[in-house]
């Protein structure tokens, strides 16, 4: 008994991270379980397992549709936006100059603001301006809102590297372009490929600032949201599992490629 | 003379190069946040004192600055909800967060990536996927419901969704993953040697944890804490999927005055407001908790 205690209390912290795992997973399992229901409008109660929605996950009206806008503009916007980051990032972490507090004011502000603020207020203005909203409005949105985080990724990033490094490329004689080229870039690369797929995970989950600049264009949590109210087709679970699987497979096979390079 | 001439003004150049190359590199990010989101917020503070027009969704600028006013009087409530509804979940979260962090950092091995990877991998089931899973797990229906009742925790005859209960619970669930990456990035810089000195000079663990572990954690503690509350309170999808009339927040006003009533000057001053309020807590709070250097 006094030893069950003892491991009770040893292993406290590790107990608690796996309730706490089960409880940021629960919906997660059960959007991955009922994605097998076979359902026949809403997908409430469970009616017995069927393949069905996975091979045909196109069924639902419009998902599909809605599906490739939400990957196409994540493409983008991630695109854009981690380039402007990652310059901002170097402006940053690398140069002192005049207006740099003013510069940390505007990255810092789009983050302090509420994401419905920024949908409204970019919506005001396009429709002040005559601008209908819809895809490229969605982008530009988007890679708005994702600046400021790549910034301060990739800024930690740079903020971490030592600075030795460097001197010893110069002492070898290698010009500034070069050791920018062979060292500090490489060294900076894990943190602009973690600042990108944060930019991509943002804009494909993003529904609040979207719907207040998509007009017609429908994206994947526009197309959940909205047929939530009718009930949800089984195929949206399906969609939502897969998104989870392929982003854990991505991520860890990133893992295992900076692992070997690490080792070689 | 001229040899020297000619350095001086080679080296000029160079230095001159070197000043205006930051300017280089934060002028198209700094152009795009200046025309997307600043100009926004400026057409947002116009908006806001405009009043209708002759057609619908026209206004004029008549300088009504009354609009905030009225808005204030029509919403306060809502307004006082969403804060109090944050600051719970906000707190909530960094309850569930911070071992979780301090597992990760200190207990996990070389687990620590995959278990990183996993805080954040929920994000691409979609959040408003997951909101809904919840109201159907804890709805009339729904497994965990059944599971509750079974467990005498709730009636047979009682609900769960619906209620305020839920709204919070579906903020706290929904910004975990906010809370816990910055409570670890700040936790793991921590040197481990600093908690065994503290245990060498007779501190038990608990002390250990007050006067060691958590003062070198504060920052990642503000910047959870931070990046909460502030969606948290300008959110509405949760109230809309687990609330009922009454638990309505600030965004699901402003929501509806923009998209269903358009109303946009009362929507411009709510949305103003808020910023505004947001900001004056965060400036606040930073001052209090003492990290300057957040970005």
């Amino acid at each position: 008994m006094r030893k069950a205690t003892r491991w009770f209390s040893r292993n406290l912290i590790r107990i608690y991270a796996v309730l706490g795992f089960t409880y940021l997973f629960i919906p997660v399992l059960y959007t991955f379980a009922f994605s097998f229901n076979n359902s026949v409008k809403s997908n409430l109660v469970w009616r017995g397992f069927t393949w069905n929605n996975w091979r045909n996950p196109c069924g639902a009206p419009d998902i599909c549709n809605a599906l490739g806008n939400s990957l196409k503009i994540g493409v983008i916007a991630t695109f854009i936006a981690t380039i402007l980051g990652t310059l901002i990032a170097f402006a940053l972490g690398r140069y002192a100059f005049k207006g740099k507090g003013i510069v940390n004011m505007l990255i810092f502000l789009p983050m302090a603001t509420p994401e419905l603020v920024l949908g409204a207020s970019l919506l005001t203005m396009f429709l002040n301006f005559g601008f209908n909203p819809g895809f490229l409005t969605i982008v530009i949105a988007h890679v708005m809102f994702c600046i400021s985080f790549v910034v301060v990724t990739v800024k930690a990033r740079i903020a971490s590297l030592d600075p030795r490094l460097e001197q010893a490329a110069m002492d070898l004689y290698a010009d500034e372009r070069e050791t920018f080229r062979r060292i500090t870039l490489p060294l900076v690369a894990p943190g602009i490929a973690g600042a990108a797929l944060l930019a991509f995970s943002l804009s494909f989950d993003d529904f609040i600032i979207t719907n207040f600049n998509s007009g017609n264009v429908n994206t994947f949590p526009k197309f959940v949201y909205i047929s939530a109210e009718r009930g949800l087709p089984p195929q949206a679970n399906v969609i939502g599992s897969s998104m989870f699987f392929i982003a854990l497979i991505v991520v860890l096979l990133g893992q295992v490629v900076q692992r070997r390079r690490k080792v070689s | 003379m001229a040899f020297l001439q000619a350095v001086a003004k080679k080296g000029e150049t160079s230095t001159k190069r070197r000043s205006l190359l930051p300017y280089l590199l934060l002028l198209p990010g700094m152009v795009w946040l200046i025309f997307f989101f600043l100009l926004p917020i400026l057409t947002l503070v116009s908006t806001s004192t405009k009043t209708p027009g002759l057609g619908i969704g026209e206004f004029d600028q008549t300088y009504r600055f009354a609009n905030f006013w009225d808005a204030l009087v029509n919403s306060h409530t809502q307004f006082l909800r969403s804060f109090v509804y944050a600051g719970i979940a906000t707190f909530a979260a960094l309850l569930i967060a911070y071992p979780l962090a301090y597992a990760i950092a200190f207990k996990s091995g070389r687990w620590k990536n995959v278990l990183l990877v996993l805080v954040v991998a929920p994000f691409f089931t979609s959040f408003i996927l997951r909101t809904i899973a919840w109201k159907q797990i804890l709805g009339g229906q729904g497994i965990g419901f059944k599971a509750l009742v079974w467990l005498h925790i709730v009636g047979a005859d009682s609900h769960v969704t619906a209620s305020t209960f839920a709204v919070i619970a579906g903020l706290t669930y929904n910004f975990l993953p906010f809370m816990t990456l910055p409570l670890y990035s700040s936790l793991e810089r921590i040197d481990p040697r600093t908690m065994e000195a503290s245990g060498d000079l007779y501190a038990n663990a608990l002390t250990t944890f007050r006067k060691v572990t958590l003062p070198l954690s504060m920052p990642g503690v503000v910047a959870g804490t931070l990046l909460t509350f502030i969606p948290a309170a300008g959110d509405y999808v949760n109230a809309e999927i687990l609330g009922n009339p009454n638990t309505k927040m600030i965004g699901n006003v402003i929501n509806s005055r923009y998209l269903q009533i358009v109303d946009y000057p009362t929507a411009a001053a709510l949305s103003f407001t808020l910023m505004v309020a947001i900001l004056i807590v965060v400036t606040l709070y930073i001052r209090k908790a003492g990290t300057e250097d957040l970005v």
